[in-house]
């Protein structure tokens, strides 16, 4: 198990630092000056010859891409000259906000893709099942920038049932959830659909084994059978899927994030390209491609914690 | 002698596109209390499905069409599902043929050991002891480790031991072992066999032993049932049915291959010929298409006739007939 | 042969009432695509000040935007982007994919390891995120769309179609040919190619409606199609720009969209269900 820890976590780097490095080569390679890149337009004259000599900007590609990683290490992440304040600031006063909608969306879809699905399957073949079944690929199919404007429209403009704005009141947990359950389930949406299908169809082959026959063999009731020892095993390669969709949740978060007017990750990089604010950009790529990844890490390992099988692969 | 299992006319239906296939066909079938009982056939003769009416766990296309299944006088077929739930795993349990199967592999051996005791109102610690104790019964070298283990940190002959078990875990009053060393290699095999003979002696259960094996069953049983396409054909003390088999079927189990009672085999002896269509199953002798001593009678069915005291074949010429 | 299968295919799928409501819907989607301009009742580009925020109406189909400028005639439109922008990115990127998955499977060892490394990091990126950070560096337009699906989705191509490759790689048929001195190319070719084909079909088809959202949400966002066109992510934008003064801009764009991504979907699955039978079994 640590081996494979091990080898997942040294991946896992080595995908940020490539994936990291690849974006940073293109920014500063692309024509153009790259003061103007890095430092925004409104810069001035001097204030770009000074970073020019302090960035090394005419230093080879490889020593810039060294450098550049000596100062993420040590913690400095470069500055927002738009608005005067370190990158290092901005991006992560705003990544609680988008972390709290994206694992807002996991909850949606855990518990009602899981309970969907388990229920499908124990009811094989029903109309429900049936409904449940269509219903799955229509939410799947949706895309969910037009989930977030509906709801938006139809929850909170025309019913006036949630908030239009905001992340609700800082230290308010209450208002907090309330401003949060709306966005979050229109990103989780999607992944209701998903993890009901994947949990549907591993609980029936989950069903099918011999240790199930085994299990109520011994006169277990048929709740614990299924809704114990069927799920257990049936819901891991939707914990897989959850993680690996971790990216695809941040996709929708930029869109739940402009759509109801919430600060995070996803509204900071939307205003900074707008601005042409290249380090704040660079800032936030970083952390959501590091978020990612390590989601995506820990659904794989907390995947081989529940299934010891995966251990001695 | 009480009979801790009877089946009696048992015959059961499976619901299929053709029609229904009648996988069982008024089967009878005692287990003497304190008995090891053998069942041998070969693949579609109905074992695996008599040993879920046994159970009364059928899958959804499959009705007992008529027929019974009592354990200690009480009625299994039509039971309420509560009651039937209730006697599974404490009064009648299962040692499945797959030990890397049919353990759970996500949970730990003692946690599987603990579920089973979910009716006993002990404590924790109580019912842990119980566990360890009975995996070092059955011979497990330290046996409160194994409790935390998962099923596939152990081999294949330690998980069966688990399994045996996990089923004689509550002194269960009947005991069915299907196949329970088929998946194993000869040396395991004698040992589980050993083990079975072990337990029974202790525990004093009946044992209902499913095999292939004509070996094993010789050496384990007191008495065996012998089936076919769905009906038993043959059943008395194990020395009597080997020694005079008096249906042509058991006998041509028997002499098709003598080698084979003593040397593990995964499949019986091959008889020329097919299992015929159990959608439409022929009338008269089931094994009339593929018998060499087939005649005109046995377009009639035949009747269960006595060879000796409690040996009987279900064949017109046994017994007492015109052989 | 082939003929055969095509069409035994085609009967499978017609028997298929969710195949078949999904190909309505695509068939609908390319007739309106292709006579856009015969079918709108209005030029898309006309303002009718007098008539802004519409409500649907037998004038207005589907009423009209903050300009007075038909909604319906602009979604028509808009479906000839959408279905321009699918067909060119997942056309470019499946080749991407199809050619480098095949050399991942088929090549040696240490050329299989970078190339997988190489899919796992372009997976890293949140496709929409790392269209908003191309954005900033790429002129605006099409083909900057195209650009970013083709960067995050051409990985995906080249994974399955790698799995499917290594799995040939060993089958009997494909040894015995090679023990007679097949050459590479005659192998990749005549058998496995033609085995690759129909996972990577299903795949394109369950793209094309990723694509079409990918293109609408970055043309909502405003680094997608220039300003003006009449993209269906653009006339959402519109819509939720207005949203206070009316709800039928955004109620009617994002019909097209969730109709047409349902299509796709449907048939993407019906197209699964038929080509690989041990699928079939399980739903």
């Amino acid at each position: 198990m640590l081996q494979y820890a091990f080898q997942r976590v040294l991946l896992a780097l080595a995908i940020v630092f490539v994936a990291i490095s690849a974006l940073f080569t293109i920014m500063i390679t692309l024509p153009g000056d790259p003061t103007t890149v890095l430092l925004g337009p409104r810069a001035t004259p001097e204030l770009r010859a000074e970073f020019r000599a302090n960035m090394g900007l005419d230093d080879p590609v490889l020593v810039q891409i060294v450098n550049f990683w000596g100062r993420i290490l040590s913690g400095d992440m470069g500055m927002d000259y738009n608005r005067n304040r370190p990158v290092a600031e901005a991006v992560f006063s705003a990544l609680p906000h988008t972390m709290a909608l994206v694992f807002g969306a996991i909850f949606w879809s855990a518990t009602l893709g899981i309970l969907l699905g388990a229920f499908s399957a124990d009811n094989r073949n029903s109309w429900l099942d049936r409904v449940t079944g269509v219903l799955s690929v229509g939410f799947i199919a949706a895309p969910s920038f037009v989930v977030a404007l509906y709801s938006l429209l139809l929850f909170s403009v025309t019913l006036r049932w949630f908030p239009t704005i905001g992340a609700g009141e800082p230290g308010d947990l209450a208002s907090r959830l309330y401003h949060l359950a709306l966005p979050s389930f229109a990103i989780g949406l999607a992944w209701v659909g998903y993890v009901a299908r994947i949990v549907r169809a591993s609980m029936l082959e989950t069903l099918g084994e011999n240790y199930i026959r085994t299990a109520r063999a011994f006169g277990l009731t048929r709740r614990k059978v299924i809704y114990n020892y069927a799920l257990r095993v049936a819901i891991l390669p939707a914990v897989q899927v959850l993680g690996v969709g971790i990216g695809g949740m941040l996709s929708s978060a930029v869109f739940a994030e402009i759509v109801f007017s919430r600060p995070g990750i996803g509204s900071l990089i939307y205003d900074s390209v707008s601005g042409r604010n290249y380090p704040v950009v660079m800032g936030s790529m970083l952390v959501a491609i590091g978020f990612f990844v390590t989601c995506a890490l820990i659904a794989d390992l907390v995947n081989a914690a529940l299934d010891p099988r995966q251990r001695v692969k | 002698m009480t009979e801790t299992l009877t089946v009696d006319g048992l015959t059961v239906h499976y619901a299929t596109r053709e029609g229904a296939l009648q996988a069982l066909r008024d089967v009878d079938l005692n287990v003497p209390a304190g008995q090891i009982v053998g069942i041998v056939g070969e693949s579609g003769c109905g074992k695996s499905t008599l040993i879920n009416a046994l159970l009364q766990l059928m899958s959804e296309n499959a009705r007992i069409a008529a027929g019974s299944v009592t354990l200690e006088g009480e009625e299994l077929v039509g039971a309420p599902s509560r009651r039937l739930r209730d006697m599974r795993g404490r009064d009648i349990s299962v040692v499945f043929q797959d030990p890397m199967t049919s353990l759970n592999p996500v949970l730990t051996i003692g946690r599987q050991m603990h579920d089973i005791q979910y009716r006993e109102k002990i404590s924790r610690a109580e019912k842990t002891r119980r566990a360890a104790d009975m995996l070092g019964r059955v011979g497990l070298p330290d046996p409160v480790a194994k409790l935390d283990a998962y099923p596939h940190e152990l081999s294949g002959g330690q998980r069966q031991r688990v399994a045996i078990a996990m089923a004689v875990l509550m002194r269960p009053k009947l005991l069915i072992a299907d196949e329970p060393t088929t998946a194993l290699d000869a040396t395991l095999e004698v040992q589980i066999i050993d083990l079975l003979k072990e337990l029974q002696r202790e525990i004093g259960c009946a044992i209902l032993f499913i095999s292939h094996h004509l070996g094993v069953i010789a050496e384990l049983c007191d008495r065996v049932v012998v089936m076919y396409a769905g009906e038993a054909v043959e059943e008395g003390p194990v020395a009597d049915v080997f020694n005079t088999p008096s249906h042509p079927y058991t006998a041509k189990l028997i002499e098709c291959d003598p080698g084979r009672m003593k040397t593990k085999a995964a499949l019986l002896p091959a008889i020329p010929g097919d299992l015929p269509d159990l959608t439409a199953p022929p009338t008269g002798c089931i094994f009339r298409d593929r018998c060499d001593k087939a005649a005109e009678i046995c377009r009639t069915s035949p009747t269960p006739s006595a060879v000796t005291g409690a040996h009987w074949a279900r064949c017109h010429f046994a017994g007492g007939g015109r052989q | 042969m082939m003929d055969r299968l095509k069409h035994s295919l085609i009967g499978r799928l017609l028997a298929d009432p969710m195949a078949v409501f999904a190909m309505a819907i695509i068939v609908g989607l390319v007739i309106v695509a292709v006579f856009a301009d015969v079918i709108s009742p209005h030029d898309h580009t006309a303002m009718n000040l007098a008539d802004r925020f519409a409500p649907p109406s037998s004038t207005y189909w589907l009423g009209t935007d903050n300009l007075g400028r038909d909604t319906f005639s602009r979604l028509a439109q808009g479906s000839r982007i959408a279905l321009y922008v699918a067909l060119v990115a997942v056309s470019i990127s499946g080749l991407i994919g199809l050619t480098l998955g095949m050399i991942a499977g088929f090549g040696p060892r240490w050329l299989d390891n970078v190339l997988l490394f190489v899919f796992d990091t372009l997976r890293a990126y949140p496709t929409i995120i790392l269209a908003l950070a191309l954005a900033a560096l790429l002129p605006r337009g099409l083909s900057t769309v195209i650009i970013v699906v083709v960067i995050t989705s051409f990985s995906e191509y080249g994974r399955v179609v790698r799995t499917q490759t290594l799995s040939l790689k060993n089958a009997e048929f494909i040894l015995a040919e090679r023990a007679m001195g097949a050459s590479a190319a005659r192998i990749v070719f005549h058998h496995v190619l033609p085995n690759v084909l129909g996972p990577f079909f299903i795949l394109a088809a369950m793209n094309l409606p990723v694509v079409i959202t990918i293109e609408a949400g970055m043309s909502f966002l405003g680094i997608g199609v220039p300003p003006g066109t009449p993209s269906w992510g653009a006339t959402l934008k519109d819509g939720f720009d207005y949203i206070r003064n009316t709800p039928w801009i955004i109620i009617a764009g994002g019909l097209p969209l969730i109709l047409v991504t349902l299509g796709f979907t449907f048939l993407g699955e019906a197209l699964r269900d038929q080509l690989d039978p041990k699928l079939r079994k399980s739903r």
